[in-house]
C-alpha cells in the first residue's frame, strides 16, 4: 500500500497528491511516469511524475478527472492509500541527460497545455536548480483551469499565460504565443518542449516545424503494463514503431504521427463511457451496457 | 498383465457450455479414476518417462503411491522435484515430454502422467498439505527478479536451503505468465496459481511487487546497497513482436500479450473490474502457438467468431495438441496455409479486414519444417473487426541494459550456463525465458532450480 500524505484539489477537476513511495522517489527523474492502481478492481492508470522529495520518500502526481478511474481516484483523501504505485517508468527527459554547460548556452521554451503543466513543472524546476532559466508558456481553457501558477512563476524565466477565453492574461491558443515570441519579438529558441493534450502538441509541432524549432513532446497513449510487455502504447515516430512506455514517453515531435496517435487514444472511449454511466448512476444503473447482465 | 489400451478419460466441461464461460475446461480425475489410471503404469526399472521430464520427477515412484491410494506420499515425492505441480500437470506439453517417452505409449496411449500429477497436486491443496518452512535461515540474502515459474522455483529452492529470499516483481501480481498470459479456463488463478505462490511464501520467501528492476532499482544497487549477495534473473521473454505490415497500428489490432493481459491479469471479462477490452465480433488471431490458442479461445468466450490464421499446415502448429483439439471443439476456425499481408483500415482508423495470401509448403528449412511459400495471385480479403498478433516474444532489455557486465546474445537473451545459471557477471544467475527465449513452464522451472544450485555453490564457497 502506498499512502497519500497530501491531497488537494488544484482547481475544478484537477487534483494533486503526494504519495509515499520511497523506491520511486529515490530513483525518479523528470520526464518519467508512474502507474497507479486504486484498489483490487482498478485499472492501471499512468501519470507523470510532477515532483519528488527524495528525503521524505514522496512523489507528487497531478491528474485530471477524465473517466471512471480518475473520478474514483479523486475521492481519495490524505491518509488513504493506493493499492499499487509502480515506477519510475519510461526514460528521463533528454534535457537532464545533456551536459549542463552546453544547456546553459541554450534558450529553451516550454509549452504546457492544461494538466500538461504538471509534467512540465519538474523539468523547469530542475533547470532552475541547475542555474538555467527557461521560458514557459502555459495555456488553459479558462482562468479556473489554470494550475501550479505560483510554483511555475518561481521556477520559470519568463512565464506567459494564455487562456482560450481570455479570462486571464493573454487570450488565445499557445501557438499564438509561440508565434508572437518567435516572429514578432524575434526570440531565437534552440529547443521547445511541449506537453499537453495530443491535439495541442500536434499544432505546436506543425508550427515549430515551420519555424525550424526542434520540439520534444511527451506522449500519453493508452498503456497497460508500462514495461514494454503489451505493445498497447505503440506510436509511429518517423518510419519506426516505438513503445512509448519504454522508448519514450518523450519523442521528437516533428516525427510523431499525431493523427494515428489521437485515433489510438480514442480506442476505449465508448466502453469507458459506459463505465462512467455506471459510476454516476450507481445502484440505479440498469443495464444496456452488455456487461453487467442488467438487461437480461 | 494386460494393459488397458486407452487412458482413463478425463471429465471436461461440454464444449458448447465452456465456450461461453471462463471456468476451467478440464475437470480432472477423481481419486478412483486416478487410482485406475495409475494401474496402467508398468513401474519400469529404467523409466523413460523420467528422462522426458525436465525436472526429473520420480514418475513411477509417485504413480505407485497413487496406485496404493497414498496421495499424501505421492505429493511429497513430486514436491522433491517440482514446486508447481498443479500448474505443470495442467500446462506441460506432456506429449513431447514425459508422456512422449512412456513405454506404454509405444503400442497404446501413454500413461496420463500429467493428469495424475495434477490430481495429486490438487488433492494436496484441498487437504492443506503445505511445505514446511526451514527452522532457521542461514543469514544470506538473495534477490530473485521476476515471479514467473523460474523465479518462484529458484526462490523456493533457495529458501529450503535456508537463504533469505526476496522476489522483486514489476507487475502488481506475482506469477508471471501464469497470471498474465495463460487464461483462467486453462489455469485457474485463485484456485490453482495463488495457492502455489502461497506455498513458496510459506517457505519464508518475501515477494515485493511493483518494483521494476532497472528502473526502480538496479541489480548493481541490490548487490551494493541493499545487502543482497547474489541475484537470480527470471524476467521472462515478454516483448511482443509484430509483423511490420501496413495497418498494424490501427485501432482493433492488439498483441496477444495485451489482449491476454487485459483479460487475465486485469480481469476485463469480469464486470466488477474497470479494465476495458474490445471484444470484437469477428476476430483473427495470427500465429499458431499456445499463446495464439489462448488468445483465440479467450476471444471466443467474449463472444466473437474467431479465425486462427497460420502460415503453415496443421501438423506444424506449435501449440500443444490438446489445446488445438479444445479450440476446434469450441468452434475456433482454422485458416491454415494463410499469411496476412495487410490490415485494412476504415476512415476512423479501425480495422475492417485483413488481406491474406495463400501459402503452400515447399522445401524444408534449417529447422527441418517445410518452408511455407506464397502462391502467386492468391490474395483474398477476410472481413474482420479485430486482429490479435501472436507471433512470439523476445526478452525485455530493461535489465540487461542497466546492469554492468551482463552479456546478452544477438537475440537479446541473457547468456547463462545451463547447469548452474551462471552469467558473465559475478554473483548474478539467470534462467527461464530470459535466457532461452519463449519456452515452457517446466523448462523455466528447471532453470530456476539450476540457478538455485549455482547460487548455493557460489555463496558456500565464498
Ligand atoms: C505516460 C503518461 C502520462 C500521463 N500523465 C498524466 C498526468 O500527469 N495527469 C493526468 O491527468 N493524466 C495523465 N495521463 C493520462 C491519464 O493516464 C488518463 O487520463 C487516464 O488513464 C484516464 O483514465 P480514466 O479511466 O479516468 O479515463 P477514460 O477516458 O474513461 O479511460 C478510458 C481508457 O482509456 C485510457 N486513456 C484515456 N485517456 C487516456 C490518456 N489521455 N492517456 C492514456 N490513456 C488514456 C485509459 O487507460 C482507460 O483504459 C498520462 C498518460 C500517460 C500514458
Ligand atoms: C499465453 C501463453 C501461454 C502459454 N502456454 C504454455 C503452456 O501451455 N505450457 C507451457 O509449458 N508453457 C506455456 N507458455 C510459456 C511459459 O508460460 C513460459 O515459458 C514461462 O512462464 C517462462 O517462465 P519465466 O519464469 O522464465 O518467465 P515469466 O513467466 O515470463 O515471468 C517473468 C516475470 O518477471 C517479471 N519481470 C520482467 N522484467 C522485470 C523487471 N525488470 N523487474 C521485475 N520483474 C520483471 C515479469 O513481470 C514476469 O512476472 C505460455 C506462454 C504464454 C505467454
Ligand atoms: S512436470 Fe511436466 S514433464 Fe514433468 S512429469 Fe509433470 S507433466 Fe510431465
Ligand atoms: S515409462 Fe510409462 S509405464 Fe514406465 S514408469 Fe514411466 S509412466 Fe510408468
Ligand atoms: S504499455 Fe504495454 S508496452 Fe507500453
Amino acid at each position: 500500500m502506498f499512502e497519500i500524505v497530501n491531497a488537494r484539489e488544484l482547481t475544478n477537476n484537477i487534483y494533486l497528491m503526494d504519495v509515499k513511495a520511497p523506491r520511486v522517489a529515490k530513483s525518479c527523474e523528470p520526464g518519467q511516469f508512474v502507474i497507479v492502481i486504486m484498489d483490487e478492481t482498478g485499472e492501471r492508470v499512468p501519470l507523470t511524475i510532477c515532483d519528488y522529495d527524495r528525503k521524505a520518500g514522496t512523489v507528487t502526481i497531478v491528474f485530471q478527472t477524465i473517466g471512471a478511474s480518475t473520478q474514483m481516484m479523486a475521492k481519495l483523501k490524505k491518509g488513504d492509500s493506493f493499492k499499487d504505485f509502480v515506477g519510475p517508468l519510461g526514460c528521463a527527459s533528454e534535457l537532464i541527460e545533456e551536459d549542463i554547460e552546453s544547456l546553459k548556452n541554450k534558450k529553451i521554451l516550454f509549452v504546457a497545455g492544461g494538466v500538461g503543466t504538471a509534467p512540465v513543472y519538474p523539468q523547469v524546476k530542475w533547470l532552475k536548480e541547475h542555474g538555467i532559466d527557461a521560458d514557459v508558456i502555459v495555456g488553459a481553457k479558462t482562468k479556473d483551469m489554470l494550475i501550479l501558477e505560483d510554483e511555475m512563476r518561481k521556477a520559470a524565466g519568463n512565464l506567459y499565460i494564455t487562456t482560450d477565453d481570455g479570462s486571464y492574461e493573454r487570450k488565445g491558443m499557445v501557438t499564438e504565443v509561440i508565434k508572437d515570441l518567435v516572429q514578432n519579438q524575434g526570440i531565437k529558441y534552440d529547443c521547445c518542449i511541449a506537453i499537453g493534450p495530443m491535439i495541442m502538441m500536434k499544432f505546436v509541432c506543425l508550427l515549430t516545424k515551420e519555424l525550424d524549432l526542434p520540439t520534444i513532446v511527451s506522449l500519453n497513449p493508452i498503456m497497460v503494463d508500462g514495461t514494454g510487455m503489451c505493445g498497447a502504447c505503440r506510436v509511429t515516430v518517423g518510419d519506426e514503431v516505438k513503445f512509448a512506455c519504454v522508448d519514450g514517453p518523450e519523442f521528437d515531435g516533428h516525427l510523431v504521427n499525431f493523427d494515428e496517435a489521437m485515433k489510438r487514444q480514442q480506442m476505449y472511449k465508448s466502453e469507458e463511457g459506459r463505465e462512467i454511466l455506471k459510476l454516476q448512476e450507481g445502484d440505479t444503473h440498469h443495464g444496456g451496457c452488455g456487461h453487467c447482465g442488467g438487461e437480461k | 498383465m494386460v494393459i488397458v489400451s486407452k487412458k482413463v478419460p478425463v471429465r471436461e466441461q461440454d464444449p458448447k457450455v465452456r465456450a461461453t464461460n471462463f471456468d476451467e475446461v478440464c475437470l480432472g480425475y477423481s481419486k478412483e479414476e486416478a487410482m485406475q489410471e495409475a494401474e496402467r503404469c508398468l513401474n519400469c526399472k529404467n523409466p523413460k518417462c523420467v528422462s522426458g521430464c525436465p525436472v526429473s520427477i520420480d514418475i513411477p515412484g509417485f504413480i505407485q503411491e497413487v496406485k496404493n491410494g497414498n496421495i499424501e506420499q505421492a505429493s511429497k515425492i513430486i514436491g522433491e522435484a517440482s514446486a508447481l505441480p498443479a500448474v505443470c500437470g495442467r500446462v506441460c506439453p506432456q506429449e513431447s515430454q514425459c508422456e512422449g517417452k512412456c513405454i506404454v505409449g509405444i503400442k497404446n496411449e501413454p500413461v496420463s502422467i500429467g493428469k495424475l500429477e495434477r490430481f495429486v497436486a490438487d488433492w494436496a491443496r484441498e487437504n492443506n498439505i503445505k511445505p514446511e518452512r526451514p527452522a532457521k535461515t542461514n543469514g544470506h540474502k538473495v534477490a530473485v527478479i521476476g515471479s514467473g515459474p523460474s523465479g518462484l522455483t529458484c526462490a523456493g529452492d533457495l529458501a529450503k536451503m535456508g537463504y533469505e529470499v526476496t522476489i522483486f516483481e514489476a507487475l502488481h501480481e506475482p506469477g508471471g505468465v501464469l497470471v498474465y498470459g495463460i487464461p483462467e479456463f486453462r489455469l485457474p488463478k485463485a484456485g490453482v496459481v495463488a495457492p502455489e505462490i502461497d506455498n513458496v511464501k510459506a517457505l519464508g520467501v518475501e515477494i515485493e511487487t511493483d518494483v521494476v528492476i532497472g528502473k526502480s532499482i538496479t541489480i548493481d544497487e541490490l548487490l551494493e546497497e541493499e545487502g543482497f549477495e547474489a541475484v537470480f534473473i527470471g524476467s521472462g521473454a515478454g516483448l511482443p513482436m509484430f509483423m511490420g505490415i501496413p495497418g498494424e497500428n490501427a485501432n482493433g489490432v492488439f498483441s496477444a500479450n495485451e489482449y491476454l493481459t487485459r483479460n487475465n491479469l486485469m480481469k476485463a471479462f469480469d464486470s466488477k473490474y474497470a479494465t476495458p477490452i474490445i471484444t470484437g465480433k469477428k476476430v483473427a488471431v495470427v500465429g499458431g502457438g499456445n499463446v495464439a490458442m489462448d488468445a483465440a479461445r479467450t476471444a471466443l468466450r467474449l463472444g466473437a467468431e474467431v479465425h486462427v490464421v497460420y502460415r503453415r499446415s496443421e501438423s506444424e502448429l506449435p501449440a500443444r495438441v490438446e489445446e488445438v483439439h479444445h479450440a476446434k471443439e469450441e468452434g475456433v476456425i482454422f485458416d491454415l496455409l494463410t499469411n496476412p499481408v495487410e490490415i485494412l483500415v476504415d476512415d476512423n482508423g479501425w480495422v475492417k479486414g485483413m488481406k491474406c495470401i495463400r501459402m503452400e509448403l515447399g522445401e524444408p528449412d534449417e529447422s527441418g519444417r517445410r518452408r511455407p511459400v506464397e502462391i502467386a495471385g492468391s490474395e483474398f480479403e477476410l472481413e474482420l473487426d479485430t486482429v490479435i498478433m501472436s507471433l512470439g516474444t523476445s526478452p525485455n532489455p530493461l535489465i540487461s541494459s542497466t546492469t554492468k557486465g551482463l552479456d546478452v546474445n544477438k537475440r537479446k537473451c541473457i547468456i547463462a550456463d545451463e547447469t548452474l545459471g551462471k552469467t558473465s557477471k559475478e554473483g548474478v544467475y539467470a534462467g527461464g525465458d530470459a535466457v532461452t527465449g519463449a519456452a515452457t513452464v517446466i523448462l523455466a522451472m528447471g532453470a530456476g532450480r539450476a540457478g538455485a544450485k549455482g547460487i548455493h555453490e557460489f555463496l558456500s564457497s565464498k
